[in-house]
């Protein structure tokens, strides 16, 4: 069976994710170390070191995100992050920084280590580069793939893959943007966070409903339509003549119907984006992808999608996989 | 301090190419970065302009370097950067993959689109190979400075970005044929018709973005006009300057002038106005709350 990654934001969502079938629950440390790095989320030391025995216990694993770029100068907070990950006994760590894989695989030989989407690895050259220098045991690929050239990079290298099936799309190479730095002072890359709310400001002007990211208008709708978070690269701007969504429509991806070809792809894990998800809303993904994964295995047809309510703005799309953009 | 030039981020036509490396022969620069960064499609166009441009700036006594692409993906890309590992020049990477194709004894530079955001990750390209690390624009001053005290531990020059619209993003989609309603595969090389790149304003009209094929720009031309003392207390070797349309070669002369102290820094941002009056300007990523922050407006 396709192992499943699911995220948890909180001690909670992590329980609740493993009662619904995760083989696996990803998390991280309340700081900068991670990059969902949102107010009221993640996990304290003993939060983590509790929810590795009860995922252990139930037959499930525990991975740690710090997959940040370590600050110049600041770096023992990573190196701290890397270290209590171990000693609480998680399963892996998912690191995106050359300098934060380089400690890691000389201080911390025996833990496994993944590779993060936020390090973009897009080709077999990067991917062999990771895991023949750091020893980086897994690779979860960027959204802009397509199912076959999923394939022909699984035919080129040895680690295992995981790719999203779910949730938040990212348009841009993870871990190579700065858009949200220009506009708000705050990136992914550096403080675990895109868009920040922190930054965001409502204004209801003439019958709109205006979504402000650092001062730039992200887009405005009639007041009593669904307004999709201000996600920078999901904004409605002008170019020329053209208004519209410049770079890429408010939607999620639902990648379930490619469960039976990304499995021919070679692929290892399927992951669901969300660690800023209600337990809820987790629990519910987690089943539905559960019994998809338990059907594919089975060799039967996939349950219809029940998610559609679930995603951003009410559309879904496959992204990437499907080549619809070549 | 001196001066770097970067590899275009623009697509221009060939007799713009050549043009603008035979003015550059002439210049200040210290040294220049030449390829293609953005899109191996844009290469067959131009890239005959490249031996005659390198055969030049060497006989003018610059450093130059190759460039790798900043995202490779396909096939093709990845035996084209393992053919520049034979051109006998020195290569800069701005993906990391590159690396993978890369002689283990060979020395090599390091672009600004790899994420070097601290010590441990210039210490193992250091030991790699590394000689030269232009920084992600996105570093404040702060880290700068403490990445030019490892460099300087080290025997690695670090540059900062000096000049030019700012590469934010990098997609494997192209923005420019989804604007013209086309697929990535069919795109008639549409970002040739932007030679600064496409704009992109807000809804309520603030200049925001440039699109510039597969790669997101900033609107605002990044300057470190302003920040040049700052620059030389924390001991950067060098500052990039990034190609854009018009007299460069003045612009070059401007920020030569400025570091060897003829001009300050005021007078190099009246030049820089004087160059093009619709160029909004920002060095927020450095000392700012934000990237798009100007220092001189907002004192």
């Amino acid at each position: 069976m396709m192992e499943l990654v699911c995220p948890a934001g909180t001690p909670a969502a992590l329980r609740a994710a493993v009662k619904a079938g995760a083989h696996t629950v990803y998390c991280g440390f309340a700081d900068e170390t991670n990059a969902r790095n949102f107010p009221g989320l993640n996990f304290s030391r003993e939060d983590l070191a509790e929810a590795v025995q009860f995922a252990h216990v139930h037959g499930a694993k525990v991975l740690v995100a710090i997959n940040t770029f370590p600050r110049a100068g600041a770096e023992a907070l990573w190196h701290a992050a890397v270290r209590d990950a171990e000693q609480a006994g998680a399963d892996a760590v998912i690191l995106a920084d050359l300098g934060l894989l380089d400690y890691a695989a000389e201080h911390h030989p025996a833990l496994r280590r993944h590779l993060s989407v936020q390090a973009a690895a897009a080709n077999p050259d990067a991917i062999n580069f990771y895991a023949e220098t750091f020893g980086v045991r897994r690779v979860v690929l960027p959204r802009v793939l397509t199912v076959a050239e999923i394939a022909a990079i699984n035919s080129e290298i040895d680690v295992e893959t995981e790719v999203f099936v779910f949730g938040g799309l990212c348009v841009m190479a993870e871990g190579r943007c700065s858009l949200s730095s220009y506009a708000t002072g705050k990136s992914p890359n550096m403080n675990g966070v895109c868009s920040p709310a922190s930054h965001v400001v409502y204004a209801e002007e003439g019958g709109e409903l205006a979504a402000r990211l650092g001062g730039y208008t992200i887009h405005r709708r009639p007041k009593d339509a669904p307004a999709p978070y201000p996600t920078l690269c999901k904004g409605c701007f002008t170019s020329g003549a053209q208004t519209g969504h410049i770079f890429e429509d408010p939607v999620s991806l639902d990648a379930t119907e490619l469960i039976p070809q990304l499995a021919k792809a070679g692929v290892t894990a399927l992951k669901i984006e969300g660690r800023q998800r209600s337990r809820a809303y987790v629990a519910q993904v987690v089943r539905a992808f559960r019994g998809a994964v338990e059907a594919q295995a089975a060799g039967q047809p996939l349950p219809k999608s029940a998610l559609a309510k679930l995603t951003e703005g009410q559309a879904a799309t496959t992204g990437a996989y499907a080549k619809t953009w070549r | 301090m001196d001066l770097t030039i970067g590899p275009n981020q623009f697509f221009w036509q060939a007799e713009q190419q050549r043009a603008f490396y035979a003015a550059l022969a002439e210049s200040d620069a210290t040294r220049v970065v030449l390829g293609e960064v953005v899109c191996s499609k844009r290469l067959p166009f131009w890239q005959a302009e490249i031996p005659q441009a390198v055969e030049a700036l060497l006989a003018a006594g610059k450093e130059v370097a190759l460039t790798s692409l900043g995202l490779i993906t396909l096939k093709r890309e990845r035996k084209l950067t393992a053919d520049l590992m034979d051109m006998g020049l020195p290569i800069e990477i701005n993906d990391l993959s590159a690396l993978q194709k890369l002689p283990q004894d060979r020395e090599f530079w390091v672009g600004p689109l790899v994420n070097v955001y601290n010590d441990s990750a210039l210490r193992f390209l250091a030991r790699r190979g590394a000689t030269r690390v232009c920084l992600p624009p996105e570093l404040p001053i702060e880290a700068v400075a403490a990445l030019c005290r490892v460099g300087d531990e080290l025997g690695v020059a670090v540059e900062v970005w000096g000049h030019g619209r700012l590469p934010l993003a990098i997609s494997g989609r192209c923005y420019h044929a989804r604007l013209h309603d086309r697929a990535k595969d069919n795109c008639q090389f549409v970002c040739g018709e932007d030679p600064d790149g496409r704009e992109v304003e807000t809804l309520d009209d603030q200049k925001f973005l440039v699109v510039n094929g597969v790669q997101t720009l900033s609107h605002s031309t990044a300057t470190v006009a302003m920040q040049i003392t700052a620059l030389q207390e924390a001991g950067v070797s060098a500052i990039r300057l990034s190609p854009q349309i018009g007299a460069f070669d003045s612009l070059v002369s401007g920020y030569a002038d400025r570091l060897s102290g003829k001009i300050s820094g005021q007078d190099l941002v009246s030049k820089l106005e004087a160059f093009d009056p619709a160029m909004d300007l920002s060095d927020g990523f450095l000392t700012g709350a934000f990237g798009a922050e100007w220092s001189a407006e907002a004192s």
